[in-house]
């Protein structure tokens, strides 16, 4: 199944990733080799077949107690922020 | 090479113990070991020699004061650039994270040094653990200590080289559909996935969270189970790690192969594999069979299908962990123009082609209309892969086949060639899909090649001791590797 270059940029709207004309190309025809191969699940009948949810053997765990404890100081939280304000993360203004 | 450095961490352990080498001495020698070789290797991202010596120090002061905590105080280890170490740079390999300071450490470092363990600095990896090669690491591809031309495998390159190269005595790794087993089969050490579940994710860079596990990589069977008994556990901040409790690995370690019911999955010698690699594998089977065990024909009939799925199901599953890489809080932030131009240029600039395909794949996949074709189809592959392995358990007590179609393969040999690097995967990923634990152990060299070959040992769910017992009647009878002279 090939892949548009039209149906590449959708994706890469969706997955907010900004690719070169190049890339875009590139992409179109990896993802379509990809997409191809993976088309052999389509000769598994599966309708009758859980999909596998848990990973873990014996289903999800107990949620532990919701309690108050220790968690990173504002300080060390805002240690890696590319720009902040105050005790905030800064970003681009959003609201016009 | 310093003999120091040729000693299996039981063996550092017990002459630390004796007082005839200090923490001090072994930490100094695996860092002139790195200086020495790195330049060449590429196993390190970040050596972190200040910090080591000042924790060789207080280990030396501990075993002075007789307060020794565990087998492993004092012994020089390393951990894949994945795990979060305070204060030490942590990328998982990428731009997006060049210059990152964790604030904490992963539950697994955290364990390692708790038992006293110096960690000297963070290896070498695929970015984000994607990919076979450690040639998508994003700063510098790691080599082949056998061969410096060739990979070392991947995504944790850098681990299985630094321990096969003698840089450090063991390692950490994490396998989502091979990334420990490949590597340690490509570099001739011992490399563990445990069961989903048994190691805490805890601090550890999320690629794909339903196949992600932490595990050991070390140059003996026994320096693995120590390893790994060391770091496993139950740990309230991982939802989905086990609470059964942890049994001690080095206990029924030489039970031999007497009585192992071994399966041998008839998909899997079908073709596809390197007669030299496929020699070596039945070799050790016959092995097997001559200390006692029982070789027994299974069938894994979803065998052929477990790519497919694999390639739907962790690039999905990468594509929602990945959208944390936003530029907001952490990491390459590419501003200028809005909020939307932020995060797409900041990810444009920041991932590499590997994570971009399986950002791009995996939100095709999860994406409206495209749910129930793919993901859902896939998962629903994943049931019946794990329903083979639990039939095939009905008659054997461990699995045992190749890890890998071919021995290292040559730096540039398929990086241009995703689908071809995908399909090279074969063997490691259904213990993954399934989530059980696989083992690769040395068992031999190709003849041709003169590069190591690995046998994967795939065990029921928390059954890793089996893994360990048979893993070690193994590596008894056929007796260490020749050591890498490509450094």
């Amino acid at each position: 199944m090939a892949l548009s270059r039209e149906e590449v940029r959708r994706i890469a709207a969706l997955a907010r990733l900004e690719l070169q004309p190049e890339e875009e190309e590139r992409m179109a025809q990896q993802l379509s080799a990809i997409l191809d191969y993976v088309r052999q699940l389509e000769a598994l009948d599966v309708s009758a077949v859980e999909p596998m949810t848990h990973a873990l053997a014996e289903g999800a765990v107990p949620l532990r107690e919701d309690e108050v404890a220790a968690s990173l100081p504002p300080e060390v939280a805002l240690g890696n922020a590319p720009a902040r304000a105050g005790t905030c993360f800064k970003v681009p203004r959003i609201i016009e | 090479m310093s003999g120091l450095l040729d000693l299996s961490i039981a063996e550092l352990s017990g002459k630390m113990a004796r007082r005839e080498v200090s923490s001090r001495e072994a930490t100094q020698a695996a860092l002139a070991r790195v200086a020495d070789t790195d330049g060449k290797l590429g196993a390190f991202l970040a050596v972190a020699a200040e910090r080591a010596l000042e924790l060789a120090r207080a280990s030396d002061e501990r075993r002075a004061r007789g307060e020794v905590r565990s087998p492993l105080d004092g012994v020089p280890l390393g951990v894949k650039d994945i795990f979060l170490t305070q204060g030490i740079p942590t990328t998982a390999g990428s731009r997006i994270l060049e210059g990152f300071l964790p604030p904490y450490d992963a539950t697994a470092v955290e364990r390692l040094q708790g038992a006293g363990a110096v960690v000297v600095g963070k290896l070498n990896m695929d970015e984000f653990a994607m990919g076979s090669s450690t040639e998508n690491s994003a700063y510098r591809p790691c080599r082949n200590p056998y061969h410096l031309e060739r990979t070392p495998g991947g995504s944790s390159g850098g681990s299985a080289a630094a321990v096969a190269a003698r840089q450090v005595f063991g390692a950490l790794g994490t396998d989502t559909g091979g990334s420990i087993r490949q590597p340690a089969s490509f570099c001739g050490v011992v490399g563990l996935k445990p069961t989903y579940g048994r190691v805490s994710r805890y601090g550890v860079i999320a690629f794909a969270s339903s196949l992600d596990q932490v595990g050991p990589i070390a140059r003996t069977v026994g320096d693995a189970a120590l390893l790994l008994g060391a770091v496993a556990g139950h740990d309230p901040r991982d939802m989905t790690s086990s609470p059964r409790p942890v049994p001690d690995y080095l206990e029924g370690l030489e039970g031999g192969g007497r009585g192992l019911r071994v399966g041998v999955p008839r998909e899997w010698f079908q073709g596809g594999v390197e007669p030299g690699v496929e020699r070596a594998v039945r070799e050790a089977l016959e092995t097997y069979r001559r200390l006692g065990a029982t070789l027994v024909d299974v069938s894994l009939p979803h065998t052929q299908y477990a790519v497919a799925a694999y390639y739907l199901i962790a690039p999905a599953e990468a594509s929602s962990n990945l959208a944390r890489y936003d530029g907001v809080r952490f990491g390459l932030s590419a501003r200028g123009g809005g909020l939307r131009e932020m995060y797409a240029r900041t990810r444009g600039r920041g991932f590499g082609p590997e994570p971009k395909r399986r950002i791009m794949l995996g939100t095709y996949a999860l994406s409206a209309g495209y749910y129930d074709a793919y993901y859902l189809r896939a998962q629903k592959v994943r049931t019946l892969i794990r329903r083979d392995f639990d039939r095939a358990f009905e008659s054997c007590d461990l699995v045992a086949g190749p890890v890998s179609p071919t021995v290292a393969f040559r730096l540039g040999e398929k990086v241009n060639d995703p689908l071809q690097m995908y399909l090279a995967d074969i063997f490691t990923i259904s213990c993954n899909l399934a989530a059980l634990p696989g083992l690769s152990v040395p068992c031999g060299m190709h003849p041709g090649e003169q590069l190591p070959v690995g046998l994967q040992l795939l065990g029921r769910p928390f059954d890793e001791a089996t893994l360990f017992r048979a893993a070690r009647a193994l590596e008894r009878e056929l007796g260490p590797l020749p050591p890498p002279r490509g450094v």
